[in-house]
């Protein structure tokens, strides 16, 4: 299955057909769909530039891992596609990020309905400090796609149980969110963002503040969710971005410096500076 | 075996090492018995000095209502006794007589205040001419003169007669001015800090804001008394000495008090949770309504309520918009003539008769009382409602 998926993905990314036709196994013909795609993406805190020229694609149903030192933009990236960054002052966005197309960034979108297509989740988990049903149930009537009590029941059941966390959680829906341990806390969070039933979910570094445990179930977790949504996932963790995600960009001082499916990138990069971040060289 | 843990005792680094740290530790002892020495000293004054204020003496006499008593309460009064029986307590006959017609040419006993110098006689006070301590004494042993709880300290509102003078009217002013300071100042302090720490950009004009607001809350109170005056009573025309324009007064000393607080209380708000919200495509207001405020609604109260204490203790800025007078009746709105406690305090204060020592220390611990019941409310609000996240 994972080979498929694989091949499939692989198949598409136009600089990676050749590497697709050396990998074994039955190519699909279908070409993976672009969900998110930057192009010329140059973004300035102040006066200090800390992206420059970005272009990558991102595509559906696929987990895509942004990696690289400390300081090099990755987050930010991430945040330019939820549009995140809006909330810091100061911050100034030239160049295009679009969702199937639709550029995000245009004077018309509505922010608010954008992050209901995008949804994100954080580094440190950060449930709000009410109940987990309230946590879960707080956005879908927020946005009126949960408003009736059985609706809601519902969508908190299989959001929960989409993020796994329902066995466990089940018989106390009423203790706060805050109650739970780190890795359920996170797990929370994803199916928090699983209820407004977005496309694509960013993840900034989601298993960093999680014990070795807790960060195996939310891979388990991301990979199952692939199958349904577009994943883009900031990590730290090299090994993390080989177990998850299909493609792999590698983010230095503000720049992407290669980007391949993930098994290209870590056996057989292209630029130096790839191979020595990998190797543990810098970073 | 040989020893290497216990060598300290003879090593001189060590020893001066302890040493300082002894003697560090005495001085901030010492300091902190110093700090606790004065404030016990001071209540242990102030309470010996006004204990003696809830309570006072009454003296059983036969009330005559006859017909010179229509007119001149005196006349009610056994002639012996008429310097024993408080003046208040006499005046009030005619009255009595004219509410309540069928008490006319009747004759009734009662227990009635005595005149204050009696009082602070019997309280061991003051001095009185060896006749008149002498009868005094007698009425005392036949059980003629009897110390009661001085309810009336808590009914009654002030009087030229330390007898009868009360903290009542004052209560009453403060209660009003302090619902008036809370109505002005909570929405507007509450409303502006929430623009400032959630809504607006950080630039020149807003910073300019900020640092004006800190240095309004370090603006002398009597400052504010002076604006009230040209803002509310000369401009606006708010009648003078009311609980309104007091309460209007204080609440401007008492609007930064609140912003600064509540700007503290949504800055402890962890950001994580704002992110969180936003990041469900939350408005900014949906933020602020549905997870900034529960969470920082605990020390926004608590800052009110110390900001509230601070304004119901001030006297200062009353001073300027006429409050500090002698108001007998409790206030019934907020357009009449009020007087606060503390300012009641103050008019006590400056009276010369002995009688109203005890009454400035009584009215000093009701003041107290309410004071730490308010920063008491304030710290348990903040251990209740404090959330971890």
């Amino acid at each position: 299955m994972e080979t498929e998926v694989k091949n499939a993905t692989s198949a598409g990314a136009a600089t990676m057909a050749q590497n697709a036709e050396t990998l074994q196994g039955e190519r699909r013909t279908t070409t993976p769909e672009v969900k998110m795609n930057a192009s010329d993406l140059n973004l300035w805190y102040g006066e200090t530039q800390a992206l420059h020229d970005i272009n990558l694609d991102m595509y559906a149903r696929e987990v895509t891992a942004l990696i690289g030192p400390s300081g090099c933009g990755k987050s930010t990236f991430l945040r330019c596609l939820n549009r995140m960054n809006d909330l810091i002052p100061q911050v100034r966005i030239n160049g295009r990020v679009s969702l199937e197309g639709e550029d995000i960034y245009d004077p018309s979108v509505d922010v608010v309905q954008l992050r209901t297509f995008v949804g994100m989740v954080f580094q440190k988990p950060n449930p709000f400090p009410k109940s987990i049903y309230e946590n879960i149930a707080y956005a879908p009537r927020l946005h009126g796609t949960g408003t009736s009590r059985s609706e809601l029941d519902d969508l908190v059941e299989s959001s929960l149980k989409r993020a796994g966390l329902w066995n466990e959680v089940a018989d106390r829906l009423d203790t706060p969110g805050t109650e739970l341990s780190g890795g359920q806390q996170q797990r929370l969070c994803i199916a928090r963002a699983i209820a407004v039933n977005p496309e694509v979910i960013l993840m900034d570094e989601p298993a960093s503040a999680l014990d070795p445990l807790a960060t195996a179930t939310v891979e388990e977790l991301i990979h199952e969710l692939k199958d349904n949504y577009t994943i883009v996932i900031v990590t730290h963790n090299l090994q993390q971005a080989a177990r998850v995600a299909g493609y792999t960009a590698f983010f230095h001082m503000g720049r992407i410096v290669e980007v391949n499916d993930t098994d290209t990138l870590f056996t057989n990069p292209k630029e130096q500076r790839t191979e020595d971040y990998i190797t543990g060289r810098f970073g | 075996m040989q020893r290497r843990l216990t060598g300290s005792a003879n090593d001189p680094l060590i020893r001066a090492r302890y040493r300082r740290e002894s003697r560090f530790k005495a001085y901030s002892i010492t300091a902190l018995f110093v700090a606790f020495a004065i404030i016990v000293a001071f209540f242990t004054d102030i309470f010996s000095q006004g204990y003696s204020a809830f309570w006072r003496a009454e003296i059983e006499v036969t009330l005559d209502y006859n017909e010179r008593a229509e007119r001149i309460g005196r006349f009610a009064i056994p002639e012996d006794l008429r310097e024993i029986v408080s003046r208040g307590a006499v005046r009030s006959i005619p009255l009595q007589i004219r509410n309540n017609p069928e008490l006319a040419g009747t004759t009734r006993t009662d227990w009635v205040p005595v005149y204050s110098r009696i009082d602070q006689y019997l309280k061991g006070k003051e001095e009185l001419p060896p006749a008149l301590a002498s009868q005094v004494d007698a009425l005392k042993a036949e059980g003629l003169i009897r110390t009661t709880f001085n309810w009336a300290f808590f009914t009654s509102g002030d009087s030229k007669l330390p007898e009868l003078a009360g903290i009542f009217s004052a209560a009453v002013g403060s209660l009003l001015v302090l619902a008036v300071t809370l109505v002005f100042a909570f929405p507007i302090g509450v409303m502006a800090a929430i623009y400032l720490e959630e809504f607006a950009p950080d630039n020149k004009l807003t910073q300019a804001i900020e640092v004006n607001i800190n240095n309004l809350a370090a603006v002398p109170s009597i400052i504010f008394g002076l604006l009230g005056l040209a803002v509310f009573i000369n401009t606006f025309g708010v009648p003078r000495s009311s609980a309104l324009v007091g309460g209007l007064t204080l609440g401007l000393m008492t609007l930064p008090i609140i912003i600064i607080s509540t700007r503290a209380a949504l800055r402890a708000v962890p950001d994580p949770i704002r992110l969180g919200a936003f990041a469900m495509g939350c408005s900014r207001w949906q933020v602020v309504r549905d997870h900034v405020l529960p969470l920082s609604l605990p020390g926004i109260l608590t800052g009110t309520i110390i900001g509230l204490a601070q304004a119901m203790g001030e006297t200062a800025p009353l001073i300027i918009v006429g409050m500090i007078a002698y108001i007998p009746e409790a206030p019934t709105s907020i357009f009449e003539s009020a007087t606060v406690l503390p300012a009641q305090v103050f008019t006590w204060a400056s009276e010369p008769r002995k009688a109203f020592v005890e009454k400035t220390a009584a009215g000093i611990i009701v003041l107290l009382a309410i004071l730490l019941t308010l920063n008491a409310t304030a710290v348990f609000l903040r251990r209740r409602f404090e959330r971890r996240w």
